[in-house]
Formats: structure tokens, C-alpha cells, sequence
């Protein structure tokens, strides 16, 4: 009998489960459930990545060359959305630390800085604010300079001029918040001018036309300032009334036109090429 | 002809008009907690002559002045841009921290933006010998409305 000649074994290691996210995406069931679109880099495959996702879905499938440059759109409107995102992650966050009553308001924010955690978070919060403003700004300033807001693109500009004005409202209502001096003269002042408008002010044109009889039907009590302030002067009703604008409603109002103005660069042709 | 579709649209912008001008109602509150307008200020012998009392100032939002004429009520709110002066006793003039307007004991103004004099409210004796005032009679200077004997407390 010939002893079988044992050959020594090489070492190896174990084999390691692979993971392939392309087998992933293509071959398994959730896989393929998350993505309706294929794999590859083609024509095809890119804009129905493009046009399968609820987010992209919003945006053109196509950008011209010189639309994607800076020096073109100086990005200020996607730089405006992406100021916007953080002062909503930055502004729930504030949320878990402030109360909105006369009571607690000035000292909570006055903990956020001493006592809570990353006490920059509220400053970040408030230069996010300055600088959207400032890219909105800008914004706007290219739109005109590049003649994008001509047909077909007038109805966006519109849409646009809104959001510019409720981005200031966000900042007037977040002006409120810190409750200190600043803030409630400030909103006495600003507040003050809504007096003075036609026929919804108590001191504007035309208020004192709305009589029944003797008795007027637009007074300090009834009035659009009164409606905004929940009250005749700055008080606890104000306090509340501006947390839940800013917090809650003006941010609904600006998400979905949001949503409407960056769909509509789509339908209306992309973003507009140099002149 | 009214048609079922017709009848339904018609219920249907009812229905919404009714809704919308519910919520616009309720912005408007019907009980405000705000500092009543009309409110007693203790015997006028409490308040010195020559004296700015600014006791009230911030429940009220009114200055007690006793001038040898008589006892008066003035605005805290400038009438610039509704701001709330400061009475500065060394100075013996009302000033604004907002955007500096002042005003004499009187209320008249002499300096900063303020483009009038402050306001004076109703001013008259209780019948248990308390002051009474009444933040919803104001009396304008400009207007001539100081003349007013409710503007002033003669005493």
C-alpha cells in the first residue's frame, strides 16, 4: 500500500459572508421594493433615478452646464434651503429647552446658553436666521440680474416674493422669543405699524368708515394688531400667538411652497440659461 | 333648475365659508387678562406736589403728576413709536430708550422723533374720594383737548 502523500494546507482565512449592494438593489425583494430604477449609469437609468424619488421627483432631470455653475446661481437658493434645514433641526432642538409664558420664556433662554448642552445651538440658530435672510437676499437679487423671472418663470417669481416675505415674518415672530427688552419693544413697534392699515387697522384709512350706526365696527379691541397680538399691547396672548406663528405655522406654510417653487423650476424648463 | 350637483357645491362653499370665518373668529378672544382701563388710584392727598408717581407704571401703564393746577394722568406709551419713556427725576423729563424722544413733566415734547405731546386720560374723583381714571377717554394736547375739565383733577 502506498500512505497517501498528505499535502500540507495552506492557512486562509475564513470566508467572510459578502455583501454586494448591487446584488442588494437588483436582486433581493427590498431591495428591489425601495428602487424602481436600474443600476447602470445610462441616460435612462439617471433620470428615473431622478424621477422615482419623492425628493429628487421636485427637481429637474436634467441641468443645463452653465445653470450648475456658481458663477451663474451663486447656489444662493439652494443655500437658502439648506439654511432653512438647519434652523428647523436647530429650532426643534430649541424646542425640547424653551416654554412660551411670561413666566419661563426670558429664563429659559437665558439656561440655554448657561446650563443646556451645547449652548451654541441657540446662536446657531439665530445666525442661521441672519443668514438666510442674507441668501434669500441674494437670491432674489440673481433671479433679477439673470432675467430668470420672465416667461415662463413669472409665476415662480411670485411664488418666490411670498416666501421672501414669510422668511421676514419668521424672523419678525422669532424676534419675540428671548422676551427681554429688545424683543418686546421691538414688537411693540413693529407691531404698532399694523395699526395703520386701510380699513383692518383701527388707526389706517378707511377704519373709520366702518360704522354701524355710532358705534365702529374696527377698534383697538377688533383690529388686525389686535387679532395678531391676541390682545392690545404686547403681553402673554402675543408671546404665545408668535411661537406657534413661528414655530408651527409660518414653517408649514413656507415647506409647502417650498415644495411648489423648486417643483415649478422643473415644469417650467429648469434652471434658466445665461442670456 | 337646481341640480343635485348644483345643491351639493352650494352646501360645500357654505360649509367652507362657515369654517373659515369660524377661524377667523376665533383669533379674536372674548375675555382679555389685561389691566382694567377704568381703575381707582387711592385719595389724591397721596400724591406730592410736584411729584412724577410712577406707582401705576407698569399695572396701569399711567403717570400720576400733581401740578399746582391740579392733578393729571399721562400715556406711558410714546407717541413716536409706542415705546415706554423712562421718567428721569434728575432731569425732570420723560425720556424714550428706544429712539430717544423726550417730554417735559407737562407731557409736551421737545426732543427726539415724537411728532406730539403724550396723552392724557380721564381724570375725576370717585364718590368714595378715590381718583378714577379712565384709560378710554384720552385727551390730546394737540387737539386742544387739555382743556377738557375731565383731562384735569383740580384739587
Amino acid at each position: 500500500m502506498v500512505e497517501e502523500k498528505k499535502e500540507p494546507k495552506k492557512f486562509s482565512l475564513p470566508k467572510l459572508p459578502s455583501f454586494s449592494f448591487k446584488d442588494f438593489r437588483l436582486k433581493t425583494q427590498v431591495g428591489k421594493s425601495m428602487f424602481r430604477h436600474g443600476y447602470s449609469d445610462d441616460e435612462k437609468d439617471r433620470a428615473m433615478t431622478v424621477l422615482t424619488n419623492v425628493f429628487f421627483h421636485l427637481h429637474p432631470v436634467r441641468v443645463r452646464k452653465s445653470g450648475a455653475r456658481f458663477g451663474f446661481t451663486w447656489c444662493a437658493g439652494g443655500l437658502s434651503f439648506f439654511v432653512f434645514l438647519t434652523l428647523v433641526v436647530s429650532g426643534i432642538l430649541l424646542m425640547f429647552y424653551y416654554r412660551p409664558t411670561v413666566e419661563y420664556a426670558y429664563n429659559d433662554i437665558v439656561a440655554m446658553r448657561e446650563h443646556v448642552p451645547f449652548g451654541i445651538m441657540r446662536e446657531l440658530h439665530r445666525w442661521g436666521a441672519h443668514a438666510m435672510i442674507i441668501t434669500v437676499w441674494l437670491h432674489m437679487f440673481r433671479v433679477f440680474m439673470t432675467g430668470s423671472y420672465k416667461p415662463p418663470r413669472e409665476f415662480n417669481w411670485v411664488v418666490g416674493v411670498i416666501l421672501l416675505v414669510l422668511t421676514m415674518l419668521l424672523s419678525f415672530t422669532g424676534y419675540l422669543l428671548p422676551w427681554d427688552q429688545l424683543a418686546m419693544w421691538a414688537i411693540t413697534v413693529g407691531s404698532n405699524m399694523a395699526r395703520a392699515t386701510p380699513f383692518f387697522g383701527h388707526e389706517g384709512p378707511g377704519a373709520a368708515l366702518l360704522m354701524l350706526g355710532d358705534i365702529p365696527l374696527v377698534h383697538a379691541g377688533s383690529d388686525v394688531r389686535f387679532a395678531l397680538l391676541g390682545g392690545r399691547f404686547v403681553g402673554a396672548a402675543a408671546l404665545l400667538r408668535f411661537y406657534i406663528l413661528h414655530c408651527v405655522a409660518i414653517p408649514v406654510a413656507v415647506v409647502i411652497l417650498m415644495a411648489v417653487h423648486f417643483w415649478r423650476i422643473r415644469k417650467d424648463g429648469g434652471i434658466s440659461a445665461p442670456l | 333648475m337646481i341640480t343635485w350637483l348644483g345643491f351639493a357645491w352650494t352646501v360645500f362653499a357654505a360649509a367652507t365659508v362657515a369654517a373659515l370665518s369660524t377661524t377667523l373668529r376665533f383669533m379674536f378672544p372674548n375675555v382679555l387678562f389685561e389691566p382694567k382701563t377704568s381703575f381707582k388710584i387711592g385719595s389724591p392727598d397721596t400724591y406730592e406736589l410736584g411729584k412724577v408717581d410712577t406707582r401705576w407704571e407698569d399695572k396701569y401703564g399711567v403717570w400720576i403728576i400733581r401740578s399746582p393746577e391740579g392733578i393729571y394722568a399721562l400715556s406711558t406709551v410714546c407717541t413716536h413709536l409706542g415705546c415706554k419713556p423712562s421718567w428721569m427725576d434728575s432731569e425732570q423729563k420723560f425720556k424714550c430708550p428706544c429712539h430717544g424722544s423726550g417730554f417735559y413733566k407737562s407731557g409736551i415734547n421737545f426732543e427726539g422723533p415724537a411728532p406730539r405731546p403724550l396723552e392724557r386720560f380721564s381724570i375725576s374723583l370717585a364718590d368714595d374720594g378715590q381718583i378714577l381714571v379712565d384709560k378710554s377717554k384720552k385727551f390730546q394736547y394737540e387737539k386742544g383737548e387739555w382743556s377738557n375739565p375731565l383731562s384735569l383733577l383740580a384739587v
